[in-house]
């Protein structure tokens, strides 16, 4: 079994209102060495395959047609 | 005029619309999204407004694989004409039936007030009995209304007319509620068949309830 780890993101470019204000919060709290916040979500898929290709096959498929919205947001996969 | 309206589990403005279309003198059948096809007779189909499938992973990206989806597809594709309101908007564009996405609100909130709209294009069915510059008041009730389109995109919905309403105040200057690119509150597809809004005209139809302007919206497509 593989397990697969999907980070989907806001795109660079793209304002990230959230990122925004979780910036601004720490900065209330006087954590001053952050520079930039971005809020993503994270997505755990448990695999049957074994085979790391077609695990990686599979998973960008799904995230070109279901877990990311390509036109806002970047995703990045983690085979483990 | 018959008027086809889905209907996704969240889905909640379905009778609003149908109530909307009814007074205007059209025959309406809400159609449940499990369904595979969508009534011969229709003229009209709108995908209402509402939070289906609870909103879950993101606005309208569920929605856009229900079973009716591709009787929407092949409805849109053949020429017939497609509103989506508010949530409707969102899975239109989800389903890649109109250019662009729509976000969060820049404030993070869900606003939910009368709002008013400039009508920057109406050389089409849905705005053609509204002056080009008019002011409208429709309500908007939304938290994921912030439409982005890259440089591109955006080059392309002027070029082609697109852009259907964008947010003002009452004198139509730019006032944007939610950090839309350009003030967008509403576009069409390029064969301005397809037209997507987050402003809700179904419920600005009497002026008893603070507005009557969604009414010269609607009968746009009566014919």
């Amino acid at each position: 079994m593989i397990k697969a780890i999907v980070n989907v993101s806001l795109k660079a470019g793209v304002l990230d209102s959230q990122g925004k204000a979780v910036h601004h919060a720490l900065d209330s709290l006087h954590f001053n060495g952050v520079n930039d916040v971005r809020v993503g979500k994270q997505i755990i898929l448990k695999l049957d395959t074994d085979n790391k290709e077609t695990a990686m096959s599979d998973v960008t498929k799904m995230c070109e047609e279901l877990l990311a919205n390509t036109v806002i947001e970047d995703y990045e996969i983690e085979l483990v | 005029m018959k008027v086809t309206i889905l209907q996704f589990p969240g889905t909640n403005c379905e009778y609003d619309t149908q109530h909307a279309f009814e007074e205007l003198g059209a025959t309406t059948e809400i159609v449940w999204h499990k369904s595979e096809t969508i009534p011969a007779d229709t003229n009209l189909l709108v995908v209402a407004g509402g939070f289906s499938y609870g909103d879950y992973l993101r606005s309208g990206a569920i929605a856009k694989f229900s079973p009716v989806m591709k009787a929407v597809t092949a409805y849109a594709n053949n020429g017939g004409n497609v509103l989506g309101i508010c949530n409707g908007f969102q899975v239109l564009t989800e389903a890649g039936l109109l250019p662009g996405a729509l976000k969060r609100n820049d404030s993070l909130h869900f606003i939910s007030k009368h709002h008013n709209l400039k009508v920057i294009n109406n050389d089409n069915i849905f705005l053609e009995k509204l002056d080009n510059d008019s002011v409208v008041n429709i309500p908007i009730a939304h938290h994921d209304g912030n439409y982005f389109i890259d440089a591109d995109g955006l080059k392309e919905l002027e070029e082609n007319n697109q852009i259907l309403l964008k947010y003002t105040d009452e004198n139509g200057e730019i006032k944007n509620p939610n950090g839309s690119v350009e003030s967008i509150a509403g576009i069409c597809n390029k064969q301005k068949n397809v037209f997507g809004l987050m402003p809700h005209p179904e419920r600005a139809m009497e002026s008893i309830l603070g507005s009557c302007d969604g009414v010269a919206m609607l009968q746009g497509f009566f014919k």
